[in-house]
């Protein structure tokens, strides 16, 4: 078994340890590598999208070739994760934020993103999040985090604020709007290893 | 959702902003303009300042906080984060700043400082701070103040990357020397390099700084940015050497591929071919003590 993390660029080693600790915690071994150039993801059995800036890491993801193999991963049926910018680029159609920054868009997921959804740096936050695929809340923290305004009706939502959904899986793909590699709750990257193992 | 079960400027949230920067540039811009090319070209952020480096060095005198109109444009014009520089020790610049929505401070030796005893109480700003350092006890104390990232001195405005060579070298190499030492022995060494004795252990046992830790001042070529990398830096920030250049924009893009590929000298090679000449800076060793900005900030 071998899981890939994206790494163009954001908050890749906290992903690689988070996988780690999850795997350790399930008593399950497998390789976990990180992504910079293409060739690796065809031999991946999961991928994670992690947390970074949006534009930078679509822009790279075209001109490295790794956006056409993760979309061929997808067909597969590999499970794929994608966070806060992660996110972002596996959505369908943007905003008009998304719009006037040409931001490409792997369009993996049917949904709507919202850029900065929530604010600048200072409205980020942490909150204790009620995610329907676990038993108690979640710490999940937001950093000028996206959210999901429309999402079609073959994606399951997972978790909302008011109105804005916040976690949401579309058949091998989940996605989300926070940042659980940064706290020390291995529930999420479980719930995700739970589509590889089982 | 209630609003007030949100919480706010946590250590958690700061520090986070700064992981999501990692592997990416931060470019200094002056105009909504720039910070629109920096964009484009895939900076992961923007720094807001009133002129860049290079020539805040040319033109002398007090060098403070942009004006807020400027700032307000540049916020204005992208959707990357933007940063913007305050003075050391100035805090009400730094409020100025936050009030704006700037994403992250930087308490800069670049600008003049306001303080000569102390810097910004960090812990008390909603948003994150990223400071300066040239050694493990300067980064640990600015830590200790709060600061939710860390950057090499370097020597700013200079295209001379020596110095943030120097300081990355030196940083890397004293959390190495934690390495092995017994809980005495970091109690001694915290002593000697003034730091919390708390934050030399933590740093000693997770083998890094407990925050990101960025290159800056000097980085003028795609080989330069690459370097810093090789160094151990978590991102790059240049300054001058974009909007000093001659072709910004493609000295610009060829940066960011460069701190994407800094291990592949093959790619590099292909990635500095013909983008022009880079800034063409000073070397440190021409410029004389009192014009040094690396010295500011303790």
């Amino acid at each position: 078994m071998r899981i890939g993390v994206i790494a163009i660029q954001g908050d890749v080693s906290e992903h690689v340890e988070s996988v780690e600790k999850a795997l350790a915690e399930r008593g399950e071994t497998a390789e976990v590598v990180t992504i910079k150039h293409k060739g690796i993801v065809p031999t991946c059995d999961g991928l994670v999208f992690p947390g970074g800036e949006s534009t930078t890491l679509g822009r790279l993801i075209l001109r490295e070739g790794i956006a056409e193999e993760i979309k061929e991963a997808k067909e597969k049926g590999i499970p794929i994760l994608g966070t806060c910018a992660g996110l972002i680029l596996l959505a369908t159609r943007g905003d008009s934020q998304v719009e006037k920054t040409h931001q490409y868009l792997l369009g993996l997921m049917d949904i709507k993103v919202n850029r900065n959804s929530f604010g600048r740096q200072f409205q980020s936050f942490e909150v204790d999040l009620d995610v329907s695929v676990l038993d108690s809340p979640y710490n999940a923290v937001f950093i000028r985090a996206p959210a999901i305004l429309e999402a079609g009706v073959d994606v399951n939502v997972l978790a909302s604020i008011d109105e804005k959904i916040v976690a949401a899986e579309q058949d091998n793909v989940l996605a989300l709007a926070f940042h659980p590699e940064l706290t020390e709750d291995m529930r999420i990257h479980q719930y995700f290893l739970d589509k590889l193992f089982n | 959702m209630e609003l007030e079960k949100l919480r706010h400027g946590t250590e958690l949230i700061k520090r986070g902003f700064a992981k999501m920067q990692k592997g990416g540039v931060i470019m200094d811009v002056t105009t909504a303009e720039e910070a629109r090319i920096a964009e484009e070209a895939g900076a992961v952020a923007v720094m807001a300042l009133h002129a860049v480096p290079s020539d805040i060095r040319k033109a002398g005198g007090v060098a403070r906080m942009a004006d807020p109109q400027v700032t307000a444009d540049i916020i204005e014009a992208v959707t990357i984060p933007v940063m913007a520089k305050a003075r050391i020790g100035h805090f009400v610049e730094a409020e100025i700043l936050q009030s704006l929505g700037a994403d992250m401070i930087d308490e800069s030796e670049v600008l003049t400082p306001a303080d000569e005893h102390f810097h910004i109480d960090k812990t008390e700003f909603t948003v994150p701070f990223v400071c300066g350092a040239r050694n493990l006890g300067e980064a640990l104390r600015r830590i200790n103040e709060g600061a939710a990232m860390i950057r090499t001195k370097g020597e700013a405005g200079t295209g001379d990357v020596r110095e943030a060579v120097r300081h990355m070298k030196q940083i890397m190499g004293e959390i190495r020397t934690l390495k092995g030492m017994t809980k005495e022995e970091l109690i001694m060494y915290a002593r000697e390099i003034e730091a919390p004795i708390e934050l030399v252990m933590e740093t000693a046992e997770m083998e890094r700084l407990p925050v990101v830790n960025f290159a800056a001042g000097g980085v003028a070529t795609p080989a330069d940015a690459a370097l810093m990398m090789r160094l151990g830096s978590d991102g790059v920030f240049v300054g001058s050497g974009i909007f000093k250049a001659e072709n910004p924009p493609l000295m610009a893009k060829a940066i960011v591929e460069a701190v994407n590929n800094y291990d592949n000298p093959e790619v590099l090679a292909e990635i500095s071919k013909g983008i022009g000449a880079g800034m063409k800076g000073i070397s440190v060793d021409s410029i004389p003590e009192d014009q040094v900005l690396q010295t500011r900030g303790w």
